[in-house]
């Protein structure tokens, strides 16, 4: 983080620091969209993938990949935004995220499985 | 009107005369005496005529000043309430012994021990920290005002409302029974049916929805809004602290208001999360209300680590030692809050490697925190320190919380866990941090700024009192407690059998005895400090000889904070300031951009309260009309596009001269 | 720690602004936006938490499998996709100042949000109609609360865009008019993202396991 960007921000009249996209940006963005989205829907349904552990991840990885291109094309994320801090709200935010799921998950499924029989556990995962 | 049954039940919900507590002598006449007090208020107010006076300058205020000035009356309101819940606790389980059923039945005991740690944490002890953090942060940093003044306003008042619900609760219907995070299955509608849980819920939804948003508000403040000059690195600790403090409010106040919001769902709609039944995990709700509720310990405590950091530095005459340590030891906490929450709930069975790990990360979390402690005391070490009452806070603090903290990592190990989990000794580990950290942390920072706030110092003598009966009252209440909890006596006990326990009980009530002496001590300090408020006059607006921003303004400050934005070009900017030989200046004023004030908080705050008062009766009429009440005013704000206003050039100049004037009548 | 003393020509140290400028309105406001949004993104993760743990409880009621029809999802998700590529022109043509323009798209986004609405309705409709009411197991009660907070977010955002079109048509596209569009925009697109989570979380993986 910069120390002094605030009074050079006052001088040039502060034009809003969120970038904006083109008409080409957000286009290639829906193109992206349209396919990470069909490709997994298709998986799916179509069941290409025999294997479901492996179809599981596949789709899981095109998610992921489409959140980014979202950010990056629809909520025009970058590293300069706000002076790094919209990028820096969403690295902490992926933490607190990532800390909350899989630590639940984890928590609660030994939980399951040290209190629970085991006919009931199918399922959990 | 006709009695039909079903009108009834459509126009009250829930409601009747049956649900007013008149049968509970206790509860009757504390509402005699609070509807005294409160009546006699009223009737000042009126007879003065000072309705127009508050409403206009305070409840509509958008300063940043005045809320946090309201926040701290808040809180103090509250701690009287909480506190009486304290006092009688202690009274209950000093007498309820040798057959005796004390004089507080099981109904009434259980509401008491749920409203005092509910009281405690939501509508005292963040009350307090918010307002500091709301008083203080926009000076130290050189700004004007917060980055949102509506949103400020509206914040408090929802947090007004939500304490409004909890002392509704006393008279009206009744509070949970559950303790104070109210778990499942018992707060689950099979077993808590009446309106206690459904207060809890809709007063804990309605404050958070405030705390939230002042958390992102402060954020941006700090962020956006830093005098030039104030890089990250040169923030004063406090500011720092408040900074992660309100990263931390943002990131875990969510995930209360989820757990909230799928508990109702439980008690309303019938699904099945907490449920025993349908594939329900009451244990689930546990997980998560702790995700919240560890971080929210640190939230409390940071700010008072950084205020303990101002005091130290100030008062020993020297810059902070180890700054940039401080600023990440509190950064890594903020992020190692989040990894420790099943600590508190070891004993729930989740097996070694799981307890392993979260008993691990709670021990880590004593490092930074221990180097915090080596920081202040290596500040004093060698200073001219100034044994002013806020750096007796700090002192008490620093010997108070050394022996909570290493309770604590006592109850991180989780064998040693599984004995003391839900013991006194829990109960007496957490009382010692919490009221050794954050309530001496707070009455540090209230003696600190209040000269600040109020253009004259607090009464060292009332204060002193206050302080001795405080501490002694602390360890005399809470170190048995750890005795008590090494017997095996577990927490919310309402009778005793085994005589040989009495005496420590005993020991603790006379020990809150004499904290209740510290409170009124207290009040006598505020009252007498007006009184004398002339001849502890603070005309400098510097009168500790401090270090940071906050005090290059005048004390009070005026409505704009700084008449020109400040530069800054060291950590301790105004210490620097000072030693070059800065010039206040004296001319060439400018109007100044501020916001107007709106009465659109407080109109918000109290339809949400209303629906929630709704909700909470089944009132269902009453929720609908205040929910489309709330929209309609909501939308309505935005239409209105004009609320700044400038200060003209003249009163700004009139406001300075009359500062000059001051200080050289001071020198 | 050193610190640099940065003195103006004179040689004496600049403690003040004597000329400055006051913050612009909404200085802070997107950043405050952006945080507010991370906070509503934990709010989804604890129900993508809840549902992650609760999901598989079925409580011999019906699973992922008896109910879920991907290609209706399919065509809800298409929907939200096409609100979002639409928001985005609206947000084009505000840039290039031509507020019918922009009204137009603004209303094409409602229709199209109005539209997952209406699915999502009618498939929760269906749902409870076969008996698989939220009542019925943890993961139904997961399912409906996790789903249809999103719903409640997406109807939020059209009561937000019905008062900003009327706020448009009648102020025009103002400074604070357009910083509240680009509010709605992140918001908007926020959604998106979100949804990405509950179709592949929820719908695919559902139906798969």
């Amino acid at each position: 983080m910069s120390t002094d960007t605030h009074a050079a921000h006052a001088a040039d009249h502060h034009h809003d620091a969120h970038a904006h996209g083109s008409l080409s940006t957000y286009l290639l963005g829906f193109v992206l969209s349209v396919v990470l989205t069909a490709i997994p829907f298709w998986l799916v349904m179509g069941g290409a993938i025999p294997n479901k552990n492996i179809t599981a991840l596949v789709i899981m990885a095109f998610a992921v990949v489409q959140i980014v291109v979202h950010m990056i094309y629809f909520l025009h994320m970058n590293t300069k935004a706000e002076d790094g801090w919209s990028m820096m709200a969403m690295i902490f935010t992926i933490v607190m995220v990532v800390i909350a799921l899989s630590g639940s998950l984890w928590v609660m499924n030994h939980l399951n499985s040290n209190m629970m029989p085991v006919h009931q556990m199918s399922g959990m995962k | 009107m006709s009695t039909n049954p079903d009108l009834i039940k459509l126009v009250f919900g829930r409601l009747s005369l049956e649900s007013l507590p008149l049968h509970e002598p206790i509860v009757v006449g504390t509402f005699g005496v609070v509807a005294l007090g409160g009546l006699t208020l009223l009737a000042g107010l009126t007879y003065f005529r000072l309705w127009g006076y508050l409403w206009r300058e305070w409840f509509t205020t958008v300063d940043h000043k005045r809320i946090g000035i309201m926040y701290m009356i808040l809180g103090i309101v509250m701690l009287l309430r909480g506190f009486a819940d304290a006092l009688m606790m202690r009274l209950q389980q000093a007498i309820a012994f040798g057959g005796s059923d004390g004089y507080l039945n099981a109904h009434h005991y259980d509401q008491v021990f749920t409203a005092h740690g509910v009281i405690m944490i939501f509508f005292v002890a963040m009350p307090f920290v918010t307002g500091l953090m709301n008083y203080v942060v926009p000076l130290q940093i050189g700004a004007r005002d917060v980055s949102f003044p509506f949103l400020n306003n509206f914040s408090f008042w929802m947090t007004v409302g939500g304490a409004v619900l909890v002392m509704m609760s006393l008279f009206i219907g009744e509070f949970a029974r559950t303790g104070w995070l109210a778990y499942p299955p018992l707060s689950n509608i099979g077993y808590s049916p009446d309106v206690g849980v459904d207060y809890y819920i809709w007063a804990l939804q309605v404050a958070g929805v405030g705390t939230t948003l002042s958390g992102i508000n402060l954020i941006c403040t700090i962020v956006k809004l830093r005098a030039p000059g104030m890089g990250m690195m040169k923030m004063p600790v406090f500011t720092w602290t408040s900074l992660c403090t309100n990263v931390l409010i943002v990131a875990s106040f969510p995930v209360l208001t989820v757990v909230l919001a799928l508990l109702s769902l439980d008690r309303y709609v019938g699904t099945n999360f907490f449920t025993s039944d349908f594939g329900g995990s009451p244990m689930m709700y546990v997980n998560l209300i702790w995700i919240w509720g560890h971080p929210e310990v640190y939230i409390l405590v940071l700010p008072a680590f950084g205020i303990f950091s101002e005091v130290t530095s100030t008062f020993s005459g020297k810059r902070l030692f180890g700054y940039t340590s401080m600023v990440y030891a509190t950064v890594v906490i903020t992020i190692l809050s989040y990894l420790v929450w099943l600590h508190h709930f070891f004993t729930m069975g989740s097996g070694a490697s799981v307890n392993s790990f979260f008993g691990i990360t709670t021990m880590i979390i004593s490092i930074p925190t221990g180097a915090k402690m080596f920081n202040w005391l290596f500040t004093m070490y060698r200073g001219r320190i100034r044994f002013e009452l806020p750096m007796m806070w700090t002192i008490a603090f620093m010997l108070t919380f050394v022996i909570g903290g290493m309770t604590g990592v006592l109850l991180a190990v989780p064998p040693a866990d599984f004995v003391l989990h839900n013991s006194l000794f829990l109960i007496a580990h957490f009382h010692n941090v919490i009221i050794g950290g954050v309530v001496f942390g707070v009455f540090a920072g209230i003696g600190y700024w209040f000269p600040k706030a109020f253009g004259f110092k607090l009464d060292p003598f009332w204060g002193k009192l206050s302080f001795w009966f405080w501490v002694t009252g602390f360890y005399l209440a809470f170190m048995p407690l750890y005795v008590l909890g090494l017997m095996g006596v577990t927490r919310r006990l309402r009778v005793f059998d085994d005589p040989s326990l009495q005496i420590w009980f005993v020991i603790a009530a006379i020990g809150a005895g004499l904290v209740f002496l510290g409170i009124l001590c207290m009040l006598m300090q505020f009252a007498v400090s007006i009184l004398r408020r002339e001849a502890l006059k603070d005309v400098t607006g510097d009168p500790w000889d401090a270090r940071t921003l906050e005090w290059a303004t005048s004390s009070p400050p005026p409505d704009y904070n700084f008449a020109f934005t400040p530069v800054v070009h060291d950590n301790d900017a105004w210490w620097d300031m000072k030693r070059r030989g800065y010039k206040r200046p004296l001319a060439g004023f400018k109007p100044i951009h501020m916001p107007s004030n709106t009465g659109t908080g407080i109109i918000l705050a109290g339809l949400s309260t209303a629906m929630a008062f709704g909700l909470i009766w089944y009132i269902w009429w009453l929720a609908a009309v205040s929910f489309i009440a709330l929209l309609v005013v909501a939308i309505g704000h935005t239409f209105n596009y004009h609320r700044d206003f400038d200060i003209p050039a003249d009163e700004v100049v009139r406001t300075e001269e009359a500062r000059t004037q001051l200080l050289a009548g001071a020198k | 720690m050193t610190i640099a003393v940065k003195p103006d020509q004179s040689g004496e140290p600049l403690f003040y602004l004597a000329d400055e400028h006051p913050h612009p309105e909404g200085y802070s406001t997107s950043l405050g936006f952006w945080i507010y949004l991370m906070s509503d993104c934990l709010i989804f993760a604890i129900l993508f938490a809840a549902f992650g743990v609760l999901g598989g409880n079925y409580a011999a009621g019906p699973a992922p499998k008896d109910l879920f029809d991907l290609s209706l999802v399919a065509v809800n998700t298409s929907m939200l996709l096409l609100s979002s590529i639409t928001y985005g022109f609206a947000m084009l043509t505000m840039q290039q100042n031509r507020v019918g323009a922009t009204q137009a798209w603004l209303a094409i986004t409602g229709l199209f949000g109005l539209a997952f609405i209406g699915i999502e309705l009618s498939e929760f409709a269906h749902m409870i109609h076969e008996g698989a009411t939220p009542q019925r197991s943890a993961f139904l009660s997961s399912f409906f609360t996790l789903v249809g907070t999103h719903g409640l977010h997406v109807s939020c955002g059209l009561i937000w865009l019905v008062t900003l079109m009327t706020q448009v048509w009648r102020f025009g596209l103002i400074e604070a008019n357009r910083r509240r569009l680009m509010c709605l925009s992140m918001f908007w697109h926020f959604l998106d993202v979100v949804w990405i989570g509950v179709f592949t979380f929820v719908y695919l993986l559902g139906v798969l396991r």
